[in-house]
């Protein structure tokens, strides 16, 4: 006989509470166990796999794409794949930061608009935002196109050769990214700025603090929650981004985004591509890691 | 404009607008240094406003204000020597207490031992000392608003300014909060300016009192002055109760609905209303010489420390000592002294 007990007003039994617990929570876990943790060890049991001579699978387990991920081959050691991991991570980090610097006037801008009009402002970030990727990273090529002003000023600076387009190369990427990404930090840093408690900054104000002052122990904290969100929804996505490098990068930068795309399709060598993804992923969960530790002092406590 | 030598603060002729609204009218006024000034009026009467233009958060329209002898009509908040202790305390919820009432001295980048030696002894004057290494959520209402309290006084502002700081606590402490306040004032010997709507508040702690309503100042006094010498009908009613009596001017007296009254001195109008406290009212047996009326009573309500009567004719409203008994539907005499009658303007 079970013990019946009461929970939230409800006549049951410690039984009935655990099945019905696993009911809720088994659907998730299927879900979770179906479309992540199995393509994830799929990914991994392939990165241990080797090449066969026709780009498929043979089943002969190897370190070699490993070894090969970290610049050792029969032609000596090149550190090609780590600087293109490597460039990644920063191509990411000075992404994310132009975001969140281009964000925070931006939204404050939003803010102290009249509540009329300040969701048409609102629009406007989100309208892009819905806009597929690769028309967006299109439409800068006509942007940055030799016969239009930013390709002709850098031209007449000096910076580049008549009749040439500013594209391929790390500007146009860094470009690309950040509108790209741009309303991923800039929405979730506008709740926290809708939101922002005024007095703490009024007093600030009150206590002779200078403008960065006031910013950095007025609004930052303030502003965290958002920022934190802008962040993680860049950084990682930034990581391993394809479409853009590969349209306004050219070979002269290739992210591990290509990398991958690049193995699992033209090179036929998925057991390569495998390994760089459990590289990518490792980079993004060290990256998240040291970010959480930063974030941790800054947090409310 | 007349010349301001004095060390306190001088305001004048302050107008400010927000869109069509007129928060402030022209408004002037003098606290002298070392006193406790109260800003006193309704929610909307305009003395958040002008609180706010001294502290420097909001630039006024037309005016001028004088600190010291200084003029700092034109100085932005982070210049002037005046802090405030804010109605939500708007203490830095990521800082310690410490580093709360350290902040305004680490904005001005004193040295280290001397912000170290001024917050500890703040932190003790106001019985902090073992909170400084806590957080705001950590604290109480009370400790907060001494923390904020704090925070503003250990930058030795030349005036301190208050913004409701008692309206988040309960009423018991808020009467405890009070007294404290007066005796730190007292203490400290600094110039305070507060903004109430809470008349008792006023009264407890304040030197000098302006009874503001809609964006003027309508009277300044001691407490005890604008009690019981309110200058027009909106003041006698807005400080405590009062009983208001209409009539023409008569024989240097009043003529009223209720009979003539005497009156110690000829009112400037030909008809108007003079006012007196319910407390001055005496309940008599036999009718006194002068200004005595037969009254019936209709209710009375025990209170504690005293007994409220209401009485026809009127509604009057008479306040005794709460040991006494009067049974309803009697008749008395009530008696109004003439020197507890005030001729209110208009």
């Amino acid at each position: 006989m079970d013990k019946f007990l009461v929970w939230y007003g409800e006549l049951t039994t410690q039984r009935r509470l655990t099945m019905r617990g696993m009911q809720f929570l088994g659907v998730g876990m299927l879900w979770i166990l179906l479309f992540l943790v199995l393509p994830g060890l799929v990914l991994v049991v392939v990165s241990f796999a080797t090449r066969g001579s026709y780009g498929n699978l043979e089943w002969h387990f190897t370190l070699e794409n490993y070894k090969r991920l970290l610049g050792f081959s029969v032609f000596g050691w090149t550190a090609d794949y780590i600087i293109i991991l490597w460039r990644s991570v920063w191509v990411a980090f000075v992404t994310s930061v132009i975001a969140v610097v281009l964000s925070y006037p931006l939204c404050f801008f939003i803010c102290s608009r009249p509540e009329r009009t300040r969701y048409l402002w609102l629009m406007l970030v989100v309208i892009p935002f819905w806009t597929n990727m690769v028309i967006r990273t299109y439409a800068w090529f006509l942007i940055l196109a030799p016969e239009f002003p930013p390709a002709r000023i850098a031209n007449f600076l000096g910076l580049l050769p008549a009749n040439t387009p500013l594209y391929p190369n790390a500007f146009a990427v860094y470009l690309g990214m950040v509108t790209i990404f741009l309303p991923f930090v800039a929405l979730p840093l506008y709740s926290s700025v809708e939101r922002l408690d005024w007095s703490l900054v009024e007093a600030a104000q009150d206590l002779y603090a200078s403008k960065i002052r006031i910013f950095m122990q007025a609004i930052l904290p303030q502003t965290v929650p958002g920022l934190s969100v802008g962040i993680i929804l860049t950084f990682v996505p930034a990581m391993g981004m394809f479409v853009v490098p590969d349209l306004l990068g050219g070979a002269k930068y290739m992210l591990v985004g290509n990398l991958i795309e690049q193995q699992f399709g033209a090179s036929r060598d998925w057991p390569f591509g495998a390994a760089v993804s459990m590289g990518l992923m490792a980079l993004t969960m060290i990256s998240l890691y040291l970010y959480r530790r930063k974030n941790k002092e800054m947090q409310f406590v | 404009m007349d010349t301001i030598m004095h060390a306190g603060l001088s305001v004048r002729g302050i107008d400010k607008s927000f869109g069509l609204v007129k928060a402030l009218k022209g408004v002037s006024l003098d606290v002298r240094e070392g006193e406790f000034f109260t800003l006193l009026g309704p929610s909307g009467c305009g003395k958040t406003t002008l609180l706010r233009i001294i502290a420097g958060l909001e630039l006024a329209d037309a005016g001028k204000i004088v600190l010291g002898g200084e003029d700092i009509t034109a100085l932005p908040a982070t210049k002037r020597q005046v802090n405030t202790v804010f109605q939500s305390y708007a203490l830095f919820p990521h800082l310690t207490i410490f580093e709360n009432v350290a902040f305004g001295l680490r904005s001005r980048k004193f040295p280290r031992e001397q912000i170290e030696s001024r917050v500890r002894k703040r932190l003790e004057m106001l019985g902090l000392q073992n909170m400084a290494n806590r957080y705001p959520h950590q604290l109480s209402g009370g400790q907060q608003q001494r923390v904020a309290l704090a925070r503003a006084l250990v930058n030795e502002p030349k005036v301190l300014l208050l913004d409701e700081p008692m309206s988040a606590l309960d009423a018991k402490l808020r009467g405890q909060v009070q007294v404290e306040l007066r005796r730190l004032q007292r203490k400290l010997g600094q110039t305070f300016i507060l903004v109430t709507h809470d008349q008792s508040e006023a009264m407890v702690v304040s030197d000098r009192i302006a009874v503001m309503s809609q964006g003027k100042i309508i009277q300044f006094g001691s407490p005890k002055e604008v009690y019981e010498r309110p200058g027009t009908r909106f003041v006698a009613e807005f400080l405590g109760a009062a009983n208001l009596l209409r009539g023409k001017k008569k024989n240097g007296g009043l003529d009223t609905d209720i009979g003539f009254l005497a009156l110690n001195q000829s009112p400037s109008w030909e008809e108007g209303t003079v006012a007196i406290r319910p407390e001055r009212i005496r309940v008599t047996k036999q009718p006194a010489s002068v200004n005595a009326f037969k009254a019936r009573l209709r209710e009375a309500i025990y209170r504690g420390t005293d007994l409220d009567l209401w009485f026809d004719p009127g509604p009057l409203r008479v306040r005794t000592a709460a040991h006494r008994n009067y049974a309803v539907d009697k008749e008395v005499w009530l008696e109004f002294p003439p020197e507890a009658l005030v001729i209110l303007d208009g």
